[in-house]
């Protein structure tokens, strides 16, 4: 039996953590069909085709889809899903917001945020805060899983597979879209980038994130924020790293003014080169970096940035 | 308008937890438990409601064995009217919480639902949306903002692009994020105030629902220890390092 995947797109590009879920898909043995599911989104659909281990790209291009909304998308996706061994989605807010209603739709369990697949129907995920690494067995005959993106290299674009329409329509007419505000940014999307940099409460306020966005814009770097900086307000949600917000693993994660939380530590500590800077030397954030400067950051991060 | 609010018990967030040396589970043995942080913000805000006039009544349900009559008798602390407990030998899978929730709710008749987003043992993030499938209701995940107006709620969700808002027709689930609201703390009063309020308990077997394996926890290891790394003096040291050492920029 094959694999069906869906796509995480936004009708004109397709995203990132897409890339990533088919790796772990084909892992899991078996023709990966991926699906894309959204309005006016033909554009995707191409870029779908030439996912590397993509053998069909179903196309359901239906304005019911356009917002993803989970009682529309759910909908269809059961319906096509029944004839597959697996059902796989990122776990990104919108894998995670209409994949556990298609596992109840099919009344089976749905396995959250893999990091590793040992067999086809035996998986690991983090528990608690990824203090503890879960084997788990799925007994159903249909598997449904999310996967976190950081677990897997993204597979390239070489292939070729065709693009097959299909005209099914779920609208359930149980809610609807009113509107979004999309953070505008030219940096790297956070859980993609290869440099990090994050800062904490220590920042004081918005403004003074400014002295990490310079360092950034040095280093191609995306700028991200622990939950108290969000909770102050300091920058928006989507900035947030963690065990409730993104999951980031890039190959340099700069924490300034960030106390190292277990929470915090969830999002961020399979970065490959981890370093701390705080004025605190006991704060736990030093126990995971690999290299912790022990200074205020208001005179270090100026002179960071013009060593640079 | 009457809220349903659930609630789990779970390890205190600022434990860190540890793995048993057989590789069976994790270790809850003389931890400290709590109210899942997130079950806490969906009873703040069904109380808020109230408070409004919006909410006639908050009825907070539970599953899992009989201590979590303790998390039960928390939310009846911070505001919630009565409570239910379905008792279960251990915590049962999310399809199957959802498989009673769901009996309990078709009993009620609530019009709104609130729940955590996760809770933070497991980190599944799908009981509430599993919920709203079985029932073929509306949800509102990871709201940051809910507002009850004309029969409707209209929910802000935090996104991985930003925020989103969307309106659902009632009844409908709402699950909270952490910046819908800032939870409160019992009063002492409160506390002895909310051992005399109803709390009724029932089985799975009540409720007329089979619980059913769906998985198998093989086993569950630590995870990979970071190698403890150095301190440097001074911001050149640093650069050279992450040039020279790590290579990285
Ligand atoms: C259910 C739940 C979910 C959560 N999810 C998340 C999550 O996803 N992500 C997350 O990050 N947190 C999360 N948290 C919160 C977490 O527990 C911590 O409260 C949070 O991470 C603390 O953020 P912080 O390190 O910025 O703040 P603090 O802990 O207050 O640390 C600030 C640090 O800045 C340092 N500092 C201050 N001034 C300076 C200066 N001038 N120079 C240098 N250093 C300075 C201080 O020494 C201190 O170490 C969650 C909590 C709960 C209960």
């Amino acid at each position: 039996m094959a694999i069906l995947v869906i796509a995480e797109h936004d009708n004109r590009t397709l995203k990132g953590a897409t890339f990533n879920t088919v790796a772990a898909a084909t892992q899991m043995g078996g023709e990966i069909h991926l699906l894309v599911a959204g309005s006016n989104c033909k554009a995707v659909a191409v870029t779908a085709a030439s996912l590397d281990g993509v053998s069909k790209v179903l196309l359901a291009d239906d304005l019911a889809y356009e917002h993803q909304l989970a009682e529309n998308i759910s909908k269809l996706v059961t319906e096509l899903g029944k004839d597959y061994s697996h059902i796989v989605a990122p776990a990104t807010t919108s894998g995670k917001n209409f994949l556990p209603r298609v596992a109840a739709l099919l009344d089976v369990a749905q396995i959250s945020d893999i990091t590793a697949v040992e067999a086809e129907n035996r998986f690991q995920r983090p528990i608690y805060a990824g203090n503890a690494i879960a084997t788990v067995e799925s007994l159903d005959p249909i598997k449904v899983i999310t996967v976190r993106g950081t677990a897997f290299d993204p597979v390239e674009t070489k292939g070729s597979a065709e693009i097959s329409e299909i005209s099914i329509s779920h609208d359930a007419k149980l809610s609807s879209f009113i509107g979004e505000v999309m953070a505008e940014s030219d940096r790297p999307e956070l859980t993609a980038a290869e440099v990090i940099i994050s800062g904490g409460r220590g920042m004081g306020n918005g403004e003074n994130f400014a002295l990490l966005e310079t360092v950034a814009d040095k280093l191609g770097a995306a700028v991200g924020a622990s939950r108290a900086a969000v909770d102050a307000g300091f920058v928006p949600n989507d900035m947030q790293v963690g065990q409730t917000g993104k999951i980031v693993a890039p190959e340099l994660y700069i924490a300034v003014g960030i106390s190292g939380a277990i929470q915090h530590l969830a999002g961020m500590k399979d970065s490959k080169v981890i370093v701390a800077i705080n004025k605190d030397e006991e704060a736990p954030i030093f126990t995971v970096a690999d290299y912790g400067l022990v200074a205020d950051l208001f005179d270090v991060m100026p002179e960071l940035q013009e060593k640079l | 308008m009457k809220i349903l609010v659930t609630v789990k018990r779970v390890i205190d967030y600022n434990v860190k937890v540890r793995v048993k040396s057989d590789n069976t589970d994790v270790d809850l043995a003389n931890v400290k438990m709590a109210l899942n942080p997130f079950c806490e913000i969906a009873v703040e805000e069904a109380v808020r409601l109230k408070e409004a006039g919006v909410a006639t009544e908050v009825v907070v349900v539970s599953i899992g064995p009989k201590a979590c009559q303790e998390q039960i008798r928390t939310a009846l602390a911070l505001g919630a009217d009565r409570g239910i407990q379905i008792e279960t030998d251990s915590m049962p899978e999310s399809l199957n919480a959802a498989k009673l929730l769901a009996k309990v709710i078709a009993e009620e008749q609530p019009e709104l639902i609130v729940m955590g987003k996760q809770a933070i043992d497991s980190d599944n993030n799908q009981t509430g949306q599993m919920l709203a499938a079985l029932l073929d209701m509306p949800q509102g995940t990871f709201a940051s903002e809910l507002k009850l107006e004309s029969g409707k709620a209209q929910v802000t969700r935090e996104v991985d692009g930003g925020l989103q808002t969307v309106e659902l027709n009632l009844p409908a689930i709402v699950t909270t994020d952490l910046r819908l609201n800032e939870p409160r703390y019992a009063s002492l009063p409160n506390i002895m105030k909310a051992k005399r309020k109803p709390l009724a308990v029932k089985t799975p077997a009540d409720l007329g629902v089979e619980l059913k394996e769906h998985s198998k926890l093989i086993q569950v290891t630590p995870p990979a220890e970071r190698q403890a790394g150095i301190k440097v003096a001074s911001v050149d040291e640093l650069v050279e390092k992450l040039k020279n050492e790590a290579k990285v920029i």
